[in-house]
């Protein structure tokens, strides 16, 4: 047999029907759903009077639109009531189980599907929620779809789709201290902009990555899309299987057994061929930071932001110009010491225990600075619990931060979490869009180490600076 | 979904790059249940002045933008998240394509299941064309699909690619739902199979 790459595995593997000129029609593995993008899918159904196919191939969450107070001060604003309350009616009228709001396995979707042990290798999992890409980490196929393709997946299990092309961005070499999962992918956006990875499914391979952590490697892989591919995979391997192990859902027994030696194939053979490569090397990396308006304006958190003529595409400067209006900077100046207003820990991309770990030994014995805001919001539920099993609460308390309730929060500003207009913010999520985290807001995207010291110091900061003192 | 054969239209010009999908339609406004009405909400952030009215300086409120069904748009337009709600608001304003030199993935795919044309053109054309809108805002351009062709002023004339079972579906106002559909058996067996 021809040497296959880990994605057209996982693709061939799925191809229920593949006629000529057409899409394939590719079977889904699991499927998950939240509030914002299932209505209108879920009517689609009502209306054709189709069922859900499979719904103990379905599992949904609330997480976008839902507060991160404590209960005694929930403020939910109508539509978002209305919106919650559909999908608890959707969920009951079709049989799909529901992680609600106050249940205690609630969480951001990218965050409880790894946890609970629903995301497993080789599996293809979709969601209408383009950082499915998340769960590419455990050498699964996932990606974004829109709510048609919602309706698809839910009435027949399966979607119709095009094989798309590969892409091994290949990261070897050792991380520096200081320098994180999110410095990698960042740097990857920066590299190839965020078109670079359209048509394109991306496999991460290197010592780099090999070395990552599940929670890691979720980060790479959560923000592939930021790059423009709709998924990013990683071979499972050890890593991968201890952190399954036991987890709710994950086989057990014999069936875990088997299902080991199945994933323990799941690898890109030798001689096996990419469409592209892109190299990176780890021990160059830097801690990053965003200046712009898109995840690929980014650069070493010590750099000088470009000046207006390095760039010789008039629609590049033009974009260029565009971000820096909007951010108010000063091309070609550095960022290092650029006031900031709030600090956001949080996110499908880095709210999981570890990023927890890593901000929390930033704050420990140190306090935010004055006039800086700073939230720190779990994943999920388990993660808060864990978090709070460690004093990892206090810490954040004590240095002055929030400690709030599990949800997508200020990543996306639907909940009533968001910045005021001119604000400067220093975010671990994964846009940094115009308006992203409130309308008229400003966003730095950075790791949690990154994160934390600007909470410190008040300023954008090379958080090697603090963790050397 | 509404078919789409042959239309000519004069044409909005936006030439920013990289117009993410938070720009098309801000997340504030996914709270919604239904598909209807988000054409108000298209470009909100750029569109309306922190009073609620227009902002004069935003080319969809331009007059001679009135009424255009054709987008020109910078390269790699919708980048960002998967909301469908992009392509429905630029539907609600009145919107049936938009050219541009690339897409992101997720948004060309949402666009095709509402009935809205991503038409891809080389940077040549792409610019031929912004600088006859913008030069006349009445330019009126013609996108014909069964030729898979774009015409401009002074025989300008381009072809886009549009994969086959895409472009059947737009001309025939199917659904991709109903073919899925046709597989049931298919995916029954392919079920046993593997259990
Ligand atoms: S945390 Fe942000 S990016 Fe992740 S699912 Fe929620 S809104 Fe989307």
């Amino acid at each position: 047999m021809e040497p296959r790459t880990l994605f057209q595995k996982v693709w061939d593997e799925h191809v229920v029907v593949q006629e000529p000129d057409r899409p394939a029609v590719l079977y889904i593995d699991l499927q998950l759903i939240h509030e914002v993008t299932s209505p209108q899918a879920f009517t689609g159904l009502r209306e054709r009077g189709l069922e859900v196919r499979r719904p103990d191939k379905t599992i949904a969450t609330m997480d976008h639109s839902t507060p991160t107070l404590p209960k005694s001060l929930w403020v939910i604003d109508d539509q978002a009531k209305a919106q919650l309350g559909q999908l608890e009616r959707n969920c009951a009228d079709f049989g799909v189980e529901l992680f609600a709001l106050g249940d205690s396995r609630n969480g951001i979707v990218h965050v409880i599907g790894p946890e609970r042990g629903f995301t497993q290798p080789g599996k293809t999992i979709v969601c209408g929620d383009s950082h499915t890409s998340t769960h590419g980490a455990f050498g699964a196929l996932a990606f974004g779809i829109g709510t048609s393709e919602v309706e698809h997946v839910l009435a027949t299990q399966c979607l119709l789709q095009r094989k798309p092309k590969t892409l091994e961005v290949r990261v070897d070499g050792q991380l520096m201290p200081g320098v994180t999962a999110k410095d990698i992918i960042l740097a990857l956006c920066a590299q190839i902009g965020t078109g670079g990875g359209t048509g394109h499914v991306i496999e991460f391979t290197g010592s780099a990555i090999r070395d990552l952590d599940m929670e890691g490697r979720m980060t790479v892989c959560n923000m592939s899309i930021e790059a423009g591919a709709r998924a990013g995979m990683i071979a499972p391997d050890e890593t991968t299987f201890e952190y399954l192990k036991g987890r709710e859902r994950a086989p057990r027994g014999a069936d875990w057994d088997a299902a080991v030696e199945r994933w323990n194939g799941l690898r890109t053979d030798e001689g096996a061929t990419f469409d592209k490569t892109v190299l990176i090397d780890a021990n160059k990396l830097e801690p990053m930071i965003t200046y712009g308006t898109n995840p690929g304006m980014g650069m070493h958190v010590g750099e000088s932001m470009p000046t207006t003529d390095s760039f010789d595409d008039p629609s590049q400067r033009a974009a260029f110009e565009k971000a820096m209006a909007y951010m108010d900077l000063q091309p070609g100046e550095p960022l290092l010491g650029q006031r900031i207003d709030v600090v956001f820990i949080g996110s499908c991309t880095n709210s999981r225990i570890g990023d927890l770990r890593m901000a929390a030994g930033v704050f420990s014995g140190r306090k935010v600075a004055d006039g800086v805001r700073t939230l720190v919001v779990p994943g999920s539920h388990d993660i808060k619990k864990q978090a709070e099993s460690e004093g990892l609460d206090q810490i954040f308390k004590e240095a002055g931060a929030e400690w709030r309730e599990p949800g997508c929060s200020m990543c996306i500003a639907m909940n009533g979490d968001n910045l005021e207009p001119g604000q400067y913010a220093v975010s671990t999520s994964n846009r940094n869009f115009e308006g992203r985290q409130g309308k008229g807001g400003r966003t730095f995207l950075a790791s949690p180490l990154t994160a934390a010291a600007a909470a410190i110091t008040g300023e954008v900061t090379d958080p090697r600076s603090l963790l050397l003192s | 979904m509404a078919q789409f054969t042959t239309l000519t239209s004069h044409a909005v010009p936006l030439p920013a790059e990289n117009v993410d999908t938070d720009q098309i339609i801000p997340a504030r406004f996914l709270k919604v249940t239904d598909k209807n009405g988000l054409g108000d909400s298209l470009f909100c952030d750029w569109r309306y002045l922190e009073d609620g009215s227009d902002n004069p300086e935003f080319v969809l409120n331009e007059a001679a933008s009135q009424g255009a069904q054709i987008l020109i748009a910078g390269n790699n337009f919708g980048s960002g998240s998967s909301r469908e709600h992009a392509p429905w608001a630029l539907v609600g304003w009145g919107f049936r394509a938009i050219i541009s030199t690339g897409f992101a993935d997720i948004f060309k795919s949402n666009s095709l299941k509402n009935g809205l044309l991503p038409v891809e053109v080389s940077s040549d054309v792409y610019k031929a064309l912004l600088e006859a809108v913008q030069l006349d805002r009445s330019t009126k351009i013609t996108i014909d699909l069964p030729t898979q062709s774009v015409t401009g002023l002074d025989g300008l004339e381009a072809t886009f690619p549009i994969d086959a079972f895409s472009k059947h579906c737009l001309l025939e106002g199917l659904d991709q739902l109903a073919y899925l559909l046709s597989f049931d058996g298919q995916i029954t067996n392919y079920e046993q199979e593997r259990t």
